[in-house]
C-alpha cells in the first residue's frame, strides 16, 4: 500500500462523509471503505478508470473536478480528498476554493517540485525535470501547474486558509512541516501532504 | 397475436388509480421469469423493458421465435446472471404482449378497447408491476433495471418505492422526456393514424390493420435508435442486391431495404394502439414537474444505491440528459456511479452486445450483491 493512502487514511476519522476527487482506479477509495467506516464517493475523469471503479461496486461519477464539483451542496462531505492531481488543472486556484466549499476539510497531496533531485535534475541536466511522481515529458505531461511544498504552503496563507496539518513525506518517513522547517523540507521531501480548512 | 402460446399471467384484484383519473380492476399482467428465487429472497432483479419490448427479455421470444430484446445482458453468465439471480420482466400494461392494453377486450361493451382505453403513464406501469414483488413473496428487490423508457420506469420505482430496491440502474434515460423525443413519437403516431386502417383505433373490432402506418412509425423511431457514424459504418451507400441506381423508388440502398424490413417485422408482434399508448406514456414522463421542478426531492428518502449508464453516441437520450440524474442525486447525497460508455451504436447500445458497458454492469451487479 502507498504510504501516501495510510496517511491520508490516518487523517481522515470513522463515520465520516468523504469525496474523493481524481480518484483513479478506486484504489485509495477501497482502501479507506476496508479501513474506516466512511461513506465514500469519488469523481474521476477517465472512463477506462471509472469503469474499474464500478466494476468494484464504487460510487464513482465520470466528472471534470474543473466543472462537476459544482453539483455538489456546500460542505456535503467532511473530507475531500485530492490526491497529486492539483497540478494537472487547468485553475488550481478555483479548485482549491471548490474543495473547500463542498468538504468541511481538504486533503491535498502534492509532489513537491522544489525537492532536491529535482532542482539538481535541472541545474545540471538543464531539462525539465522527470520524477517519479511527475514521470511524462515537458511535451506531453498533464501537469500544468507544478508547484514546490514552499508555494502551496505560502498559497495558503495568503488566502487565509487554515492548514490544519501539513506533513512531508521522504524514504517512507513523515514528518511535520512548519514555518521554521519549511525550506528545509521544500528541499528534502518528495511529497507534501495537507489537511486544510476554510 | 399468436393465443397458442402459454403466456403466463397474474390477474390484480387490488384496484389500480390511474393517473387520468380512472380506476382499472381485475387486470392481467403478463410477465417472465429466468433464474430462481433464493431462500434469503434477496436475489431478485426486476428489469423494465423500453418501448417495444416484453417480458422476454432472455432465451427465445416463444412469438417472434427470436432471442429475448436483452439477449446480450441477461441469461446465464451474462451481466444480469440468472445462474446467480431471479430475474423478472413484466410486460408493460398498455404493451400488447398479454398485459391489460387497448387490444383486450372490454369486458363492458365485449369489444376490444382501442382507443377507449384510458391514457396510461409511467407512473401506473410502474405501480402495476409493483404487485409482483407481492405475488412473488419479495419484500425487497436486489435491484431495478432499465434502459429507455425502461430507465425512466426505473427512476419511478425507486421514487415510488424509495426502500424496495437496494440497486437502480436507470440506463440512457432522461427524468422529463423532451421535446424532441415528444416529436419523434409525435411523427410515428401521426404515421399510424394517417393510415385508413387506423379506423379511428377501432381495426381490431372491423379486422383491419394498420401495418403500414405502424411500420413507417418503427422505421423513423429505429434511425433515432442509431447514431450517424453507425449507419454510415454499416450501410455507407452500399446498394441492395443491384449493381446500379434503377431510377426508381424501389430499395436501392441497402439502408432503405433494411429499414423496410425493420417495419415489416415489427407490425407482426405489435400492436399499432399499444404503441399509440406507450409513446404517450412516455411523452407524459416528467419527474422533475412532477416533483415541482425540484428533481431531488423525488429521491429525497432513498437508500437506494444508483449506476447512471449513458452512451456517447446517444442522441435521443444523450448524456446530458442522463447527467441531470446524477447531479440530482448528488444534491441529496445518495449513494451514485455514472459512466458514459463509448460506443457508436448509438441509443440502442444498451440492447447491443457493447462488452465495456455488458462488463462494467455485470461487475458492478456482482460486486455490490456479494458486498451486500
Amino acid at each position: 500500500m502507498k504510504q501516501e493512502f495510510q496517511i491520508i487514511s490516518d487523517l481522515i476519522e470513522k463515520n465520516t462523509r468523504v469525496l474523493d476527487v481524481g480518484c483513479g482506479d478506486g484504489t485509495l477509495m477501497e482502501y479507506l471503505k476496508h479501513n474506516k467506516k466512511i461513506d465514500i464517493r469519488g469523481i474521476e475523469i477517465s472512463k477506462d478508470n471509472v469503469q474499474k471503479c464500478l466494476s468494484k461496486g464504487l460510487a464513482v461519477i465520470e466528472g471534470d473536478a474543473e466543472k462537476d464539483l459544482l453539483q455538489f451542496p456546500d460542505s456535503s462531505f467532511d473530507f475531500v480528498i485530492l490526491s497529486q492531481t492539483l497540478q494537472a488543472f487547468l485553475s488550481p486556484e478555483i479548485v482549491i476554493k471548490e474543495l473547500l466549499r463542498v468538504g468541511k476539510k481538504a486533503i491535498v497531496t502534492i509532489p513537491n517540485f522544489g525537492f532536491w533531485k529535482v532542482r539538481l535534475h535541472l541545474l545540471f541536466k538543464g531539462t525539465m525535470p522527470i520524477t517519479k511522481n511527475l514521470p511524462n515529458e515537458w511535451y506531453n505531461t498533464p501537469n500544468l501547474h507544478v508547484c514546490t511544498i514552499k508555494d502551496f504552503y505560502n498559497f495558503c496563507e495568503n488566502r487565509e486558509i487554515k492548514l490544519d496539518k501539513s506533513l512531508a513525506l521522504q524514504n517512507e518517513k513523515i514528518s511535520s512541516i512548519n514555518e521554521f522547517n519549511l525550506n528545509v523540507k521544500n528541499l528534502s521531501a518528495e511529497l507534501g501532504i495537507f489537511l486544510i480548512e476554510r | 397475436m399468436n393465443k397458442n402460446v402459454n403466456i403466463k399471467k397474474i390477474v390484480i384484484d387490488k384496484p389500480l388509480k390511474l393517473d387520468c383519473g380512472q380506476t382499472i380492476n381485475n387486470y392481467s399482467l403478463a410477465y417472465e421469469t429466468y433464474g430462481s428465487l433464493n431462500e434469503k429472497k434477496d436475489n431478485a432483479i426486476l428489469v423494465f423493458h423500453a418501448l417495444t419490448g416484453d417480458q422476454f427479455a432472455s432465451g427465445i421470444n416463444p412469438i417472434t421465435k427470436k432471442e429475448g430484446w436483452w439477449f446480450y445482458a441477461v441469461g446465464s453468465g451474462k451481466a444480469i446472471d440468472t445462474d446467480n439471480f431471479f430475474v423478472i420482466c413484466a410486460n408493460v400494461i398498455g404493451g400488447c404482449m398479454g398485459s391489460f392494453g387497448p387490444n383486450e377486450v372490454n369486458p363492458d361493451t365485449n369489444k376490444i378497447y382501442g382507443t377507449n382505453f384510458p391514457v396510461i403513464t409511467i407512473n401506473d406501469m410502474v405501480n402495476a408491476q409493483f404487485n409482483l414483488l407481492n405475488f412473488f413473496n419479495i419484500e425487497k428487490l436486489f435491484a431495478v433495471i432499465g434502459g429507455s423508457m425502461g430507465g425512466m420506469q426505473t427512476l419511478q420505482f425507486v421514487s415510488n418505492f424509495p426502500d424496495k430496491a437496494k440497486v437502480a440502474i436507470p440506463i440512457a434515460c432522461t427524468a422529463s422526456h423532451s421535446a424532441q423525443n415528444i416529436a419523434f413519437n409525435e411523427l410515428g403516431r401521426q404515421s399510424i393514424m394517417a393510415d385508413s386502417n387506423w379506423a379511428n383505433g377501432d381495426y381490431s373490432n372491423q379486422n383491419k390493420n394498420p401495418n403500414k402506418g405502424l411500420s413507417v412509425a418503427r422505421m423513423a423511431a429505429h434511425i433515432t435508435y442509431l447514431s450517424k457514424n453507425g449507419l454510415q459504418e454499416k450501410f455507407g451507400r452500399k446498394l441492395q442486391e443491384r449493381d446500379d441506381l434503377k431510377f426508381g423508388f424501389d430499395a436501392d440502398f441497402q439502408i432503405e431495404s433494411y429499414l423496410r424490413h425493420q417495419g415489416s417485422v415489427f407490425v407482426d408482434r405489435f400492436d399499432a394502439n399499444s404503441y399509440l399508448y406507450i409513446t404517450r406514456a412516455m411523452d407524459y414522463f416528467d419527474l422533475i414537474k412532477e416533483h415541482n421542478g425540484n428533481l431531488p426531492h423525488a429521491f429525497e428518502n432513498t437508500k437506494t444505491k444508483f449506476l447512471i449508464i449513458s452512451f456517447t453516441s446517444d442522441w435521443l437520450y444523450p448524456t446530458s440528459e442522463n447527467k441531470e440524474i446524477v447531479i440530482a442525486l448528488n444534491a441529496i447525497g445518495a449513494d451514485v456511479g455514472f459512466v458514459e460508455i463509448e460506443s457508436d451504436k448509438g441509443h440502442d447500445s444498451f440492447l447491443l452486445n457493447v462488452p465495456k458497458f455488458l462488463n462494467t454492469l455485470g461487475d458492478y451487479i456482482k460486486t455490490t450483491y456479494s458486498k451486500n
